[in-house]
């Protein structure tokens, strides 16, 4: 079933295009990734989810993307109501400078959730989703910024989670981590799917290849292909996609 | 070879421009503490610290300036109350809210505040604060409340200046990782960029206390200058920089060592400032 559906939408920088006609489904429990070369627009796309690209100066869309029937870019949509149902991991680990614990509460808190038990609550469990919850059990009162950038990951992971998403947006996630926390954070995110819908863009295609369940291929601003992981890279259908996943170019 | 020497000597001249700054702190200190100690030794400190009657005419003198430390630190705590959250809200206002066209005019405008001089302003507050407080508390006008919005606008500019510029310095990555979790931008702004601007807005509050404590000439203006302990904040007050100012040019002998040991206290208060200034940035290079 579709989680998110895309249709026909057009993404403009100014006058540049940087999007093409874009239709895609998003399924709902799986694992979809982006895969291209830099510039190829999957950060644009991934980023007009949740509406992030509004903060783009210049930035005009056309088109529709419909989260269950709804349909994001309508007048009446909510943005801050969207941005809690669809929730974003950065390519940096963002952090903010306070506590552990005050990193997870922020989003219950922004929510109005007040009562200290029920966030007690929430930040537990939202530490244990993120497989991090051992680790810093016992600091919830460190500085967030003092963990390591593998743990630090976890924590925005851990705090997107907290506000309860539906969907979970992740934008090369593991490009500035070690190939340990990096296999962490991929664990994790296989784990995730049985609860949410993830979206991941990702460079390293070998991470798209062993967590996604579907793949798109994105090359000058267009989707060239998508298909089930398996088949993109086993079978792709495209010169370019074959080209590009052989590491011929990009 | 001759790269060399020009490189030798443009270093000398680096380093003496250097020395000139050092030395003119030392020399201060030197004038400072050496006219003003010895006065404390022979007048006692507690004396002159404790002391709540400052007669420099009688017979016996007294010398005590407990009245203008109060006055000093009342008017600096009450310029602190009105200036802080004023301009720490103008500093976020400047940084996060403001329309680029007005944030033409409004930056320039904070610059000028202070580039004007400070007499300027004393001038200001003897023309519309003192009328406003003659009307509302009767007397002269001329009180504590008066020095307190007087100061309170004064050190407004140091720290907007600071404070918008510790906003702009913190990570985008902070407030885009706020929305993203559905915060509105007021939110984000106030519970996460200014929160991690913090140890910059410290230390611009330290400044704008540095400089309130300072102030002199506009203070002198309107301040009543009556050297006794204050009772309420509609009474006239003096403080240290004034002490030293209204006496300076007719005291001899005694009175004008108390007065120079006064520019002692003062600064005794000024390296406080500087020193918890200078623990704030550590802290923060540390981090």
């Amino acid at each position: 079933m579709s989680k998110v559906t895309i249709k026909e939408l057009n993404l403009f920088y100014g006058k540049f295009q940087a999007l093409h006609n874009i239709n895609l489904p998003i399924l709902k429990n799986e694992i979809t990734a982006f895969i291209g070369p830099s510039g190829c627009g999957k950060s644009t796309l991934i980023k007009s989810l949740n509406r992030m690209n509004d903060l783009v100066e210049g930035c005009t869309i056309s088109g529709e993307v419909k989260m269950d029937d709804e349909n994001i870019y309508a007048k009446e949509c909510n943005i801050n109501l969207l941005r809690k149902r669809v929730g974003m991991v950065f390519q940096q680990p963002n952090p903010f400078p306070m506590s552990i614990y005050d990193n997870i509460a922020y989003g219950p808190r922004t929510h109005g959730i007040k009562n200290k038990q029920i966030v007690d609550e929430l930040v537990e469990k939202s530490l244990r989703k993120a497989a991090i919850w051992e680790e810093v059990k016992d600091d919830l009162k460190k500085n967030a910024l003092s963990l390591s950038g593998g743990q630090q990951q976890r924590i925005c992971i851990a705090r997107a989670l907290a506000v309860d998403p539906e969907v979970l947006l992740m934008d090369e996630p593991t490009s500035a981590l070690d190939p340990i926390s990096t296999a962490k954070i991929e664990e994790l995110v296989i784990g995730l799917k049985k609860d949410y819908t993830l979206v991941i863009v990702t460079h390293n295609m070998q991470q798209a290849s062993r967590i996604s369940d579907k793949t798109a291929f994105f090359l000058n601003g267009k989707i060239i292909e998508y298909d089930e992981t398996r088949k993109i890279f086993t079978n792709p259908k495209k010169q370019e996609t074959e080209d590009y996943i052989s590491g011929r170019f990009g | 070879m001759k790269i060399k020497k020009l490189d030798s000597f443009m270093q000398g001249v680096f380093l003496i421009s250097a020395l000139i700054s050092v030395m003119a702190i030392i020399l201060i200190g030197i004038f400072v503490f050496g006219g003003g100690i010895p006065f404390i030794a022979e007048y006692g400190l507690s004396n002159f610290l404790l002391g709540e009657k400052w007669t420099p005419s009688n017979t016996p003198a007294a010398f005590g300036i407990l009245p203008m430390i109060i006055g000093s630190v009342t008017v600096t705590l009450g310029a602190i109350v009105i200036g802080v959250p004023v301009g720490v809200l103008t500093a976020v206002f400047m940084a996060e809210f403001c329309p680029t066209k007005l944030y033409k005019v409004l930056k320039p405008a904070v610059n000028l505040m202070a580039a004007i001089p400070s007499i300027v302003y004393g001038f200001f507050a003897l023309q519309l604060i003192v009328p406003f407080m003659r009307r509302l508390f009767g007397g002269t006008g001329m009180n504590m409340l008066t020095v307190i919005l007087l100061l309170g606008i004064m050190i407004l500019p140091t720290i907007i200046g600071m404070s918008e510029s510790a906003i702009r310095a913190v990570p985008k990555s902070y407030y885009s990782g706020s929305l993203a979790l559905g915060a509105s931008h007021e939110r984000s702004i106030m519970k996460v960029s200014l929160p991690a601007a913090k140890s910059g807005v410290l230390s611009s509050v330290i400044l704008g206390i540095g400089r309130a404590i300072g102030e002199t000439m506009a203070v002198v203006l309107v301040a009543g200058n009556q050297p006794r302990i204050p009772d309420s904040l509609t009474q006239g007050v003096r403080t240290l920089t004034t002490n030293i100012v209204l006496e300076m040019s007719y005291a001899t002998g005694q009175h004008r060592e108390a007065l120079i040991a006064t520019a002692v206290v003062l600064f005794g208060f000024i390296l406080v400032i500087n020193g918890i200034f200078l623990l704030i940035k550590r802290k923060e290079a540390i981090r």
